[in-house]
């Protein structure tokens, strides 16, 4: 609209700092780890400035921190969080009490590699570790996509009263310099209004949370969760359009990638993405017709629009910087079960590309594309890089 | 000092407490001070079963149940929404067990009261785990039996009134139910004063664990306390040191003759708690003479 276009050279984790502060939460539980303590440390400067009006709390770990952040969002306010690695790990158990109180909290989680041995690279297995925790799961390629994806966050998630992980990778994403155009605050203030829930803990209304249920209360709540994941799905688009509206720049829940004609299609989630966009440049230049497929929104899995996108394409290489030991490569797994039963479902290739935060360049991938349209696929995640 | 409770009712009957249980004495007194202007956190414990199944309550306000590791943290975190919010009258609590608090909480207690986190924090002290049928935690006392020290425990209970009383919190007391009107007393000083943590450890003898007759609640706890094992002290900012009730002349072996926990000790054991409870009684005494 007529506001005037706001561009700061900003790390991946400053965009989010900045998207947090335009968000306007009230509370935020923090405790540091790398790489992540830049967003916390943005925070904590933009408060002590008086340019954020929250309460931020310095917590002793982040077991406590998502500990606290559950409460206050109960509590009725918005609240945000950022972590990594084996933050989110400590916070594991506190992940799934967060989403079974239905406590829309919005947190950052910058990907680094679990240990041990000790590592501070990006690979994604921390965050997808927690698949099943009941949040929703935006992975995000750079910093404009963090800050853009911020703001959708709190949308979707107070929405569907479900929590929400903005995740992008260490470095590659977090540390790396960018030019960031930030939403401004009147566009912030419209698309986002207070968050103000009828329930919540407060003694006028007397009501409790978390006590002891049987067996098919349980089940009740669970499907419940289920709901709301599903209604999450179309939130997260209809937020993503509405914010496109708004700044004019949208990300999708998934990208398709000249797709067009393609007969060869590379998946993949987060800043590999950016790699696997030159090489299909490279490749589409040498007359090859192969595509490209990002997953951006991991949780809830966007089941029909993968099974559309996909539908026709003879391969697909799915690269993965992640390792479930025992199974291999994530997404792939993923992506298999997605195309089950699909009539004419692409063979799919699984490569395990960059674990441990390896650098996989355009030319690898170009490389993996040439070897994989000639071999057969395996059921087994193959290592590459 | 006496101190009237009103009865307020924001504690129910009908709750799921074992028959004589002090906890859930202790709740009433607890929740009848602190009144209905209040968001209670409480993690796995007995409280917990005693706050009732959904969607039944046993306690007329907000009760979120957390995590045994985060009852501080998740307390800290319901008062900083509502001081964002402009509510700064509503009073938060933690009521967690020993074991929330001694052990497995304690990472969050020490956090939220280095922090000045301003909420009451108060743990029911039975000195073990016995919502899951009496093991030991590290608030239970040398010697005692549980079903993890068959043998007795061979340590000495954790501290957990000094250590919390090192933290310089504005307000730390020991309480238990056979003196209600005293563990009153400081729930209401806990609520008044504003602003850090307030902590108070309530001794609750468990009928099941400690095998005391379903009526001997108060009367044991009065032991604990004429005896000099659990003295009723405050401390304010780290410092000043009250005494409320000290030892009064009774012995260690008359405090454990009536608790099957302590039933296999030897008259030679008994003699051996005795040197310790004197040991920590000359220690804290000091404490307050130096204030006189
Ligand atoms: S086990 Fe002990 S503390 Fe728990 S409810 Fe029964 S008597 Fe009370």
């Amino acid at each position: 609209m007529s506001a005037a276009v706001n561009r700061l050279l900003l790390s991946g984790n400053h965009a989010v700092s900045y998207a947090v502060k335009l968000a306007r939460p009230n509370v935020i539980p923090v405790y540091p780890i790398t790489p992540q303590t830049p967003i916390l440390e943005r925070i904590t400067e933009f408060q002590s400035d008086g340019e954020l009006a929250a309460e931020v709390i310095t917590m002793e770990s982040e077991h406590s921190a998502m500990a606290a952040a559950i409460t206050a969002s109960l509590t009725g306010v918005r609240v945000f969080t950022a972590t990594a690695s084996q933050g989110l790990l400590l916070m594991h158990e506190m992940l799934h009490y967060a989403a079974g109180a239905r406590a829309p909290i919005v947190m950052a989680n910058v990907n680094r590699t679990l240990g041990s041995p000790w590592g501070f690279w990006p690979d994604q297995t921390d965050s997808l570790a927690q698949r099943d925790c009941g949040w929703i799961q935006y992975y995000c390629e750079n910093g404009q996509e963090s800050h853009d994806t911020t703001l959708q966050a709190f949308r979707v998630a107070e929405e569907v009263l479900l929590p929400a992980m903005v995740i992008h990778e260490a470095f590659y994403v977090s540390h790396a310099m960018e030019a960031i155009e930030l939403v401004s605050q009147e566009q912030v203030d419209r698309y986002l209004p207070p968050f103000d829930p009828p329930h919540r803990l407060d003694p006028r209304i007397g009501e409790s949370w978390g006590n002891t249920v049987s067996q098919i209360m349980f089940q009740n709540h669970r499907r419940d969760m289920s709901e709301a994941m599903d209604r999450a799905l179309e939130a997260a688009k209809l937020a993503d359009r509405q914010l496109q509206r708004l700044v004019g720049r949208g990300h999708g829940i998934m990208e398709r990638y000249r797709c067009e004609g393609a007969e060869f299609v590379i998946a993949t989630m987060g800043s590999m993405t950016g790699t696997a966009r030159d090489a299909v440049d490279e490749l589409r230049e040498e007359g090859l017709p192969v595509g490209l497929l990002k997953i951006k929104l991991f949780r809830p899995f966007p089941l029909e629009d993968v099974r559309e996108a996909l539908a026709g394409i003879p391969k697909v290489m799915v690269l993965d910087r992640n390792f479930s030991p025992g199974l291999g490569g994530i997404l792939f797994q993923e992506l298999k079960a997605a195309l089950y039963g699909m009539d004419g479902a692409p063979q799919i290739h699984g490569y395990l590309a960059g674990v441990g935060g390896t650098n996989i360049s355009p030319a690898a991938i170009k490389e993996m594309v040439c070897s994989a349209m000639t071999e057969k696929p395996t059921a087994n995640s193959v290592w590459k890089g | 000092m006496s101190y009237k409770i009103e009865e307020q009712k924001v504690f129910n009957s009908g709750h799921s407490a074992c028959p004589g249980c002090s906890e859930a004495l202790a709740l009433r007194f607890i929740l009848n001070t602190l009144g209905s202007d209040t968001i209670a956190v409480v993690p796995p414990s007995c409280i917990a079963i005693i706050s009732g199944p959904q969607p039944l309550s046993s306690m007329r306000i907000p009760v979120y149940q957390t995590t045994l590791e985060a009852s501080a943290a998740s307390a800290a975190g319901i008062k900083r929404a509502l001081v964002s919010k402009g509510n700064h009258h509503t009073s938060v609590v933690a009521i967690a067990g020993d074991g929330g608090t001694y052990d497995i909480g304690f990472q969050a207690l020490s956090g939220a009261a280095e922090r000045g986190e301003d909420i009451i924090y108060i743990c029911l002290d039975n000195e073990g785990y016995m919502n899951t049928g009496s093991q030991k935690s590290s608030a239970t006392p040398s010697l005692a039996y549980t079903t993890s020290t068959p043998a007795g425990k061979l340590t000495p209970k954790k501290n957990v009134a000094e250590i919390m009383a090192a933290h310089k919190i504005p307000y730390m007391a020991t309480a238990t139910t056979g003196y209600p009107d005293d563990l009153a007393r400081k729930v209401a000083r806990a609520k008044e004063i504003k602003g850090g943590l307030r902590f108070i450890v309530v001794l609750t003898p468990c009928i099941d664990g400690w095998g005391i007759a379903d009526k001997a609640g108060p009367r044991t706890s009065r032991l604990a306390v004429e005896s000099g094992v659990f003295p009723l002290y405050e401390v304010e900012n780290g410092e000043n040191y009250t005494l409320n009730h000290g030892p009064s002349g009774i012995s260690v072996a008359d405090y454990v003759s009536g608790q099957k926990r302590f039933r296999h000790l030897s008259v030679g054991e008994v003699d051996l708690i005795q040197k310790e409870v004197d040991r920590n009684w000359e220690r804290l005494e000091v404490k307050f003479c130096s204030e006189a």
